[in-house]
């Protein structure tokens, strides 16, 4: 063969005696069936743009998405679980929620985390009418419903409707408090304490506390049964 | 143009409908509902969108009845909804 494989046309002009200094600036792989809308056409141009001129490495926005994908609802759980079981705790976390997340080691970046608690006669549920505003600094990011139109429109107009739906029936006596995150707050909904959970740790207590509960769209779980 | 609002003040938000980015949504336009709590003070997220900066706005909570945002509303009359909103779209209610 007179075809020496390194002879090839190389469509993307690098040469393979490359170390990690290779000219791939296209977006990492992809899922198989991605389709991309046209933001994030957009947001994958500008992204390879900004790699391309050396603004940013790629190795520097695949560590900002892992760091972010690091963040889950358990960082939650341990601070509703924290101000169940430390009533000094949760008044500081009621007063101020960015100090009093930082005590267990999380941080807020940009803006300020409000608590809402649940009381008898009293259920908070969280949405971003406008765009999809969420504690990301704590929970990560959010559900894909919590960014959908239908749930956007929907749970300010017929919230018991909406939590029905997540299998959420509350009294008619019950307050629903939505809030509309419009602004710099992001809001948390500190759940009521189910009964049944008075020998329990704040780790055990930890487990009863979902992502869900803490958007306000369900209670916490019940305590397992022995 | 606009007043500094304290908790318990009842408040109207501006009726208005400008073109562009806005923190306000439309559902509350109009509508009239009591100041829960002062913020403090935020840049104009309305300006910032545009790349511009202006005085820092005062940002309130509002609370607001179902029963007077949505005239069919089905839940149960004690039902709120809790908005954040910048001084400059509220205004005294009558």
């Amino acid at each position: 063969m007179a075809h020496d494989p390194h002879d090839h046309d190389h469509t993307h002009g690098h040469s393979h005696d490359h170390g990690h200094d290779h000219g791939h600036n296209h977006a990492p792989p992809q899922p198989d069936d991605k389709v991309h809308s046209y933001y994030q056409m957009l947001g994958i141009a500008i992204k390879e743009l900004l790699i391309e001129k050396g603004v940013v490495g790629a190795d520097e926005v695949r560590a900002a998405i892992e760091k972010r994908d690091s963040i889950t609802p358990a960082n939650g759980s341990k601070v509703i679980a924290k101000a169940w079981t430390d009533p000094e705790y949760k008044k500081r976390l009621l007063a101020d929620g960015n100090k009093a997340i930082e005590e267990l080691g999380f941080q807020m970046t940009t803006t300020h985390l409000v608590t809402v608690e649940n009381k008898p006669g009293l259920h908070n549920v969280i949405v971003c009418t406008l765009c999809s505003c969420y504690p990301r600094d704590l929970l990560g990011l959010p559900p894909s419903w919590y960014k959908s139109r239908e749930y956007r429109s929907r749970v300010v107009r017929e919230p018991r409707a909406v939590l029905a739906e997540f299998g959420t029936i509350l009294p008619n006596e019950t307050e629903i408090r939505v809030h509309d995150s419009t602004a710099d707050m992001r809001y948390l909904v500190l759940p009521m304490r189910p009964a049944g959970t008075e020998g329990m740790s704040a780790d055990q207590l930890e487990k009863l506390i979902t992502r869900d509960s803490m958007v306000g769209v369900a209670v916490a779980n019940d305590p397992p049964r022995h | 143009m606009s007043a500094d609002f304290n908790s318990g003040d009842r408040v109207r938000v501006r009726e208005d409908f400008p073109i562009g980015h806005f923190r306000t949504p439309v559902f509350v336009r109009g509508k009239s509902g009591v100041v829960t709590r002062k913020f403090g003070t935020f840049e104009n997220p309305e300006l910032l969108a545009y790349a511009k900066k202006g005085p820092k706005k005062a940002l309130y909570e509002v609370r607001f009845k179902q029963t007077d945002l949505w005239p069919d509303y089905a839940g149960s009359p004690y039902d709120t909804l809790d908005i954040d909103l910048y001084e400059h779209w509220l205004e005294k209610a009558p």
